[in-house]
């Protein structure tokens, strides 16, 4: 018989972790509490940097899965541990046996409403990074006007780097999101002003830079470098937005109709919660813990417990996807060594 | 001296290595947060002194690792002490009370 593989989590990492495993010949058995597979990337609309369909990715890494059993709509109601295995009942009543737990719980997206001075959910043109990727999917928003924004904002690091929002971290992709999201909104509303407020610009990655270059030079996009202190509206109802301007040392005020806000990737509550099930370790970052942050990131410290994808920190697609493969092989090559 | 008709402007560059900095150090022992500043210019912007005077805690906080005092100093006078820039500060620095400790060690000075 098959050797049973538990993946906690149907975003793109517990999909192409299922689909390495299914190769390798065990048996993958996804649990997914929503009722999608895909996790965050199936609510994308184009991905960076090549602006691939995110609907493509997904479907194709659901049909890599396909011969995997899956359960949506399900979480896990306790562990037991047995000798040398986990006892895991599922929430639909369903109990698995297995040897191997593979997190691939992914994310959540930092509650915007918490910044109160950035005014979401208080005022009508305020929306967040995940908002507008929903928008670019729907047409369906109320918040965009139809005509489209006269002058419009992004905010970076929204819940991200910020002590007073608990949570220290940069987020990593929020740069580069909010400069393709900045480029996608100018190719549709070319007569729309759009500025970018940043601390740093974090363009890290593959072809960010040209990114960045093309933002200013073919789109003209206006960055600002300073952190947006206070959201307001004025008595036509547009949005007054004000930080400083640290370049030239000056305060400076813009009106705008709409405001994104780069809302930051923390912890999901509900990963810490399943990974309290079998007493895993959560990292100073508030992220699951590896066994080693270097040579072990897809191994946590407890026996036959490994980890995939966003659920120990922010990370990119392609670098989620090298990590589940990594992950498949890390349990491939813990199976063999029990034999 | 020869005269040409214009003479060289004193340099305005920042010369780290004749920059006393012997006041920054011992603020930093007093302050250890001060050097957390990300220069992200929430407390200017929050500042209600800051459009009317320039008072700017980021300014303020670079001056002194510059070892420029004489500017730092003239500067905390337009404070009002309100701690509005502590609340915004995302580095969670205690801004008001940086600017009472540079009170008191510049002044002793
Ligand atoms: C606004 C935004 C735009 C982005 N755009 C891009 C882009 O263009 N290109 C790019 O490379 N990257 C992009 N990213 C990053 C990308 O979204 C992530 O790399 C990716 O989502 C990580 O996948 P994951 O499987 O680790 O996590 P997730 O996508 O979060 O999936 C986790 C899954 O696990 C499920 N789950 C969680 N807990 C449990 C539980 N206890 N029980 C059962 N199921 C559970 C969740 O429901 C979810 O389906 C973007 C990120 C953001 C925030
Ligand atoms: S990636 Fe950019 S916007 Fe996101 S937290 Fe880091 S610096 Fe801020
Ligand atoms: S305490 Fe001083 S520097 Fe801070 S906001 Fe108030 S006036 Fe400005
Ligand atoms: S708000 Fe804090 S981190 Fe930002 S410039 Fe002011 S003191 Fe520095």
């Amino acid at each position: 018989m098959k050797e049973n593989i538990l993946i906690i989590g149907g975003g793109i990492a517990g999909l192409e972790a299922a689909a390495q495993l299914l190769k390798l010949g065990y048996n993958p058995i996804i649990v997914e509490k929503s009722d999608h597979l895909g996790g965050h990337v199936a609510e994308w609309n184009r991905l960076f940097p090549d602006m691939t369909p995110a609907e493509d990715v997904v479907s194709r890494l659901i049909a890599g899965a396909g011969e995997a059993n899956i359960f949506l709509n399900t979480g896990i109601s306790f562990v037991n541990r047995l000798k040398d295995s986990y006892n895991i009942m599922l929430s639909n009543g369903i109990s698995v046996i297995t040897r191997i737990l593979l997190f691939a719980t992914g994310f959540t997206l930092f509650d915007a409403a918490k910044k109160e001075e950035y005014g979401y959910g208080v005022y009508n043109q305020v929306m967040t990074n995940m908002d507008l990727e929903r928008w670019f999917n729907t047409g369906n928003d109320e918040r965009i006007p139809e005509e489209g924004p006269k002058t419009m904002g992004f905010v970076h690091c929204v819940g991200s780097r910020d002590e007073k929002a608990r949570n220290p971290q940069c987020s990593k992709v929020c740069c580069i999101t909010a400069v393709k999201q900045a480029i996608e909104m100018k190719q549709k509303f070319p007569d729309a002003m759009i500025y970018c407020f940043y601390m740093d610009l974090r363009m890290f990655g593959k072809k960010y830079e040209d990114f960045y270059i093309s933002a200013q030079r073919d789109y003209g996009i206006r960055f600002i470098r300073g952190r947006v202190s206070e959201v307001s509206e004025n008595i036509e109802g547009r949005l007054v937005v004000k930080a400083e301007d640290t370049l030239s040392g000056k305060p400076v005020k813009v009106t705008m109709d709409l405001l994104v806000l780069m809302a930051g990737i923390v912890c999901n509550p509900d990963t810490c919660r399943t990974a309290g099930l079998v007493s895993l370790p959560v990292d100073s970052d508030g992220f699951l813990k590896s066994r080693d942050n270097i040579a072990d990131i897809t191994e946590s410290p407890k026996e036959g417990i490994f980890y995939a994808g966003t659920c120990t920190g922010p990370k990119t697609v392609p670098e989620t996807l090298a990590e589940a493969r990594s992950a498949a092989l890390a349990i491939h090559n813990y199976i063999q060594g029990l034999k | 001296m020869m005269d040409f008709g214009f003479k060289i402007s004193p340099s305005s560059a920042i010369n780290l290595d004749n920059a006393d900095l012997s006041l920054y150090d011992e603020l930093c022992k007093a302050e250890p947060d001060i050097c957390k500043c990300m220069a992200c210019g929430s407390c200017s912007a929050a500042c209600p002194a800051n459009r009317f005077s320039g008072m700017s805690v980021r300014k303020l906080i670079i001056d002194l690792q510059r070892g420029k005092k004489k500017e730092a100093v003239k500067m905390l006078s337009d404070c009002m002490l309100c701690g509005k820039c502590t609340m915004v500060c995302p580095r969670g620095i205690n801004t008001r009370h940086l600017i009472l400790s540079i009170c008191k060690l510049y002044k002793e000075d």
